[in-house]
């Protein structure tokens, strides 16, 4: 079915999203992000592929054979390990948020003081 | 809660209707048009003497987007070791006794040993990974964080503390200043060239062995570097939380 990869991607934005407005706990929300963003990976790999054809590595296969696209790919994996860090910094924003207001709840994270 | 969720759903139908409406009127998956990965492939080995066409892509065709990756990485470590600092009301030990204030936790022995066995050939393997960008899949970022996962094996076979001596964090801060530094240095030696910023101006040699495709390997081992200390720092930072940081007595 060749609009199965627009419907995963969608289907995971959508899923995502409900997760982050949701949700009770600050570390779910963070993962729901992580959701949202793997969406757009699964986006930008299925908008570079060609059917039957092999991966843009050429060792064994002869230069000019047919290859998919390199450049969503060189985007995709630098999005991962960027992603996990940022993640990161997320995290310690919930630690924090544990540590000096005693709840993950973003509901009852809302009053500002001083 | 009870207006939040049906008018929330309401919306999220109509707006991945809308969405799903924009990506079918992409072509179909499969049938990839855009002639700029074509002439990439075609001409990746010939012009750059590298078979691994992504890596190429990440540091030589789109070497400045990945730069900027790079830092987004760094910054984002900056920030979270500023953010979890110990506070006025904590205080740094070399190892909390979580047994004795009553939480403590226990590995099973195969995970222990299992991970002392693979910690030496993870980091092996990232190794070999960073070094092999430019020939077969990898490159500074997937290998950097295998390495990285070799820290993380020693914490999980029980030895937190032998960890902790084996990766100070001056050592960390070092190897992430000398790859974020590095990779900008690197670009800045092609404009002393007289070439243009990020431009490839190392002897290109034969494709095929490690010592080929000019700059794309220097960057990849970079990148490497500075992946894999960014890493550890993350992890190191966290676990710091639970086990070595305490509450400061009130004097």
């Amino acid at each position: 079915m060749s609009v199965f990869p627009w419907i995963v991607t969608a289907w995971l934005f959508a899923i995502g999203l409900w997760g982050v407005i949701s949700s009770r706990n600050l570390i779910h929300q963070v993962l729901c992000l992580a959701i949202i963003q793997s969406s757009t990976y699964v986006l930008l790999l299925a908008i570079g592929y060609k059917t039957d054809e092999g991966a843009p590595i050429f060792v064994t296969a002869p230069s000019g054979s047919p290859a998919v696209d390199p450049v969503v790919q060189a985007l995709t994996l630098t999005d991962v390990v960027v992603e996990a860090t940022v993640v990161a910094l997320l995290l310690s924003l919930a630690v924090q948020a544990w540590k000096r207001f005693g709840t993950l709840d973003p509901d009852r994270l809302r009053v500002l003081k001083g | 809660m009870s207006l939040r969720t049906p008018l929330f759903l309401l919306s999220i139908a109509g707006f991945t209707a809308f969405i799903l409406w924009g990506l079918i009127g992409l072509p179909a998956f499969g049938n990839y048009q855009g002639p700029y990965g074509d002439i990439i492939n075609g001409q990746v080995v010939s012009e750059r003497h590298a078979t691994n066409a992504v890596s190429a892509v990440n540091f030589d065709y789109r070497g400045m987007d990945t730069i900027g990756e790079e830092f987004i990485l760094f910054v984002s470590v900056a920030g979270c070791t500023l953010l979890l600092r110990t506070g006025l009301d904590e205080q740094l030990v070399e190892k909390r006794n979580l047994a004795a204030e009553g939480r403590s936790y226990s590995t099973s022995s195969a995970v222990k040993s299992m991970c002392l066995v693979l910690a030496v050939p993870a980091s092996l393997y990232g190794w070999y990974i960073v070094a092999h960008g430019q020939l077969t899949p990898g490159g500074g970022f997937q290998g950097g964080v295998i390495m990285a996962s070799a820290a993380i094996f020693l914490y999980l076979a029980g030895e937190y503390v032998v960890m902790r001596r084996l990766n100070p964090m001056w050592l960390l801060e070092l190897g992430e200043s000398i790859g974020a530094g590095g990779y900008v240095l690197i670009g800045l030696s092609g404009l002393a060239a007289g070439a243009a910023f990020l431009q490839n101006i190392l002897p290109l040699g034969s494709e095929g062995s490690v010592n080929s495709s000019g700059t794309i390997w220097a960057i990849s081992m970079v990148v490497g570097l500075e992946v894999s200390t960014a890493f550890v720092v993350l992890m190191l930072e966290f676990l710091e939380q639970l086990l070595e940081l305490q509450p400061r007595r009130p004097r």
